[in-house]
């Protein structure tokens, strides 16, 4: 008999294992569900799986009489948007001061302590003045994605440029290449698998920030939505909603995971536990 | 005036006093292998020749100039550890140099101008012996053959001035005798200066024009950091007779033997 840390599972025993809880957790659900409204069936905290299809049927495939549209999918367009652009323009901004940062001491010394003191303001607390500067449309709840998770990534990318070792940058001098140079050839292509993996990071904070400026100010969208049928203790809502984020969010992180495997086979094998 | 003149060159850090009183002159052309002690400022040498490291007193003049304080494509480098771009397959690493020289902006040459560059490098890459590993990256290959690598990628170059740090270190006897070749065949060729450093006293003897020998010529016991290393052989080699090289190997095992390290690998007479 080999040592417990030695045994590994065959694959569809893994699968298995992987399984079980979730499959645990449905059927205390049920049971717990079943329970509550034998005593009362009018009760919504619990409701029964059916109650879910019920209502994700009227959300997504009738549209709605106020406004034509069909709720469930405009939430997930306009969440989804949000996000995007979100999470976009923060890592685009990420990797330029990120990598200049890194590679310029000038630049570094401008820079750093003010990237720090911002990292260190909560979000949510300037939220208001969001809303007064940028008005309660769209811009609002970007800037605040992208000021929840900006100044990490920066401070994460301005990290990994440092690591790069200093004989790589050396080695780039002395064939013959510049400062745009070692930018572009040494130090961009080694840190975007790097701003792939910090973005990954950064995707629960987005979520978070997302849906704390949908449920204050916003007429559609999933965070939105969630709080809107909280007044109606709407369970049959919420909890599908629920699921359907972390469906989502499970998503993007997946096809980022195999995009970064994709572009970047080299860092993927040399760093296992870094993918 | 000699090409490279170094004048009461001192290297301290802090209190440690790594290397005092160099002074040397070296011509074109020279071949200079350097052989002492572990931790004796060997590396610390070649930095300063290469720009990153200056001297705390002192100065190093390359062509009546004085040396460059920042890495250029005048001098090249292999170090003692892996130097290679480990984004880059073999045969992009070894093409970088062209690309950095003929393409300021983009740094990626298309077309013809790609294929000759390309061309150029298979041909070092086959000189080094690592054309069935063209396109692998530097993680796919053994220690070896990244140090090979980084070999033809600096020698693509055809720096004026060679700097290597134990360069064949982690290779095979068969392979070290092919670099042996493949180095002293560029090095007439283009009329390099090479710098060596090296554990192996043959391989000293073997390649170079002059061999340096550093070492402390003085010794506080009381503070192992109060003096630094300093050139203590400077002959010409080919007219070594066996009494002087009897001498450095003796000199180097004492040092060895005062550092409490393992011997040097490559003292066997
Ligand atoms: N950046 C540094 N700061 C402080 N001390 C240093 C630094 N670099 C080197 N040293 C010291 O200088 C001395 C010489 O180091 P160096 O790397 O030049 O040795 P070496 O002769 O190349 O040794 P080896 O044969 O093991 O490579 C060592 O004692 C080392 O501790
Ligand atoms: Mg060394």
């Amino acid at each position: 008999m080999k040592k417990l840390i030695n045994q590994q599972p065959t694959k569809p025993f893994r699968w298995l294992l992987g399984i079980i809880p979730f499959f645990i957790l449905l059927i205390l659900y049920i049971g717990a569900s079943n329970a509550r409204l034998a005593e009362n069936p009018n009760d919504k905290l619990l409701p029964a799986l059916g109650s879910f299809v019920e209502a994700m049927d009227r959300l997504a495939f009738e549209p709605s009489k106020r406004s034509g549209e069909y709720v469930f999918w405009q939430d997930t367009v306009s969440s989804l948007e949000r996000l995007g652009i979100g999470v976009g323009v923060s890592a685009l901004i990420a990797l330029i001061f990120g990598v200049v940062n890194g590679t310029i001491p000038y630049v570094r010394a401008n820079l750093s302590p003010l990237i720090t003191a911002i990292s260190l303001v909560p979000p949510m607390a300037i939220l208001p003045v969001l809303f007064i500067v940028f008005g309660l449309g769209e811009l609002s709840k970007i800037v605040l994605i992208a000021i929840g998770i900006t100044p990490f990534l920066i401070r994460d990318m301005q990290q990994r440029v440092l690591e790069i070792p200093s004989e790589q940058l050396i080695k780039a001098q002395t064939l013959g290449a510049n400062t745009w140079q070692i930018i572009v050839r040494v130090v961009l292509p080694q840190v975007m698998p790097r701003l792939i993996a910090s973005v990954r990071l950064s995707l629960g904070a987005a979520w978070l920030f997302l849906i704390a400026a949908e449920a204050i100010a916003s007429t559609d969208g999933l965070g939105y939505r969630i709080f809107l049928v909280r007044r109606y203790l709407s369970m049959d809502v919420i909890l599908p909603y629920v699921l359907w984020i972390t469906l989502l969010a499970f998503a993007v992180d997946f096809a980022l995971r195999k995009l970064s495997l994709w572009l970047y086979p080299w860092f993927h094998d040399q760093t296992p536990e870094g993918a | 005036m000699s090409y490279i003149n170094i004048k009461n060159v001192w290297k301290e850090y802090g209190d440690q006093v790594v290397l005092e009183r160099i002074n040397n002159t070296v011509e074109k052309g020279d071949f200079i292998t350097i052989v002492g002690a572990s931790g004796c400022g060997k590396t610390t040498f070649l930095k300063m020749l290469l720009g990153t490291e200056g001297p705390s007193r002192g100065i190093i003049t390359v062509a009546n100039e004085p040396l460059h304080a920042e890495p250029d494509a005048q001098r090249g480098i292999v170090f003692q550890r892996y130097s290679v771009f480990p984004h880059m397959t073999v045969l992009q690493n070894v093409v970088l140099a062209r690309e950095f020289e003929k393409s300021r902006f983009l740094s990626r040459l298309f077309g013809s101008a790609k294929k000759q560059a390309v061309e150029e490098a298979l041909t070092m890459i086959e000189a080094v012996g690592l054309t069935p590993a063209i396109n692998k990256y530097p993680h796919e290959l053994s220690g070896g053959m990244q140090q090979r690598l980084a070999i033809a990628q600096a020698l693509i170059k055809k720096p004026r001035i060679l700097l290597l740090d134990e360069p064949f270190g982690a290779l095979d006897p068969g392979i070290r005798a092919d670099m042996h070749q493949l180095v002293l065949d560029l090095w007439r060729r283009y009329k390099l200066t090479i710098f060596m450093i090296t554990h192996d006293l043959k391989e000293a003897f073997y390649l170079g024009t002059r061999l340096w020998v550093f070492d402390k010529d003085r010794i506080d016991p009381q503070a192992p950091g109060a003096f630094g290393a300093r050139i203590t052989y400077d002959m010409p080699v080919g007219s070594v007779d066996e009494k002087a090289s009897a001498k450095i190997r003796e000199s180097l095992q004492q040092e060895d033997a005062d550092l409490d390290e393992p011997a040097m690998s490559g003292v066997t007479p």
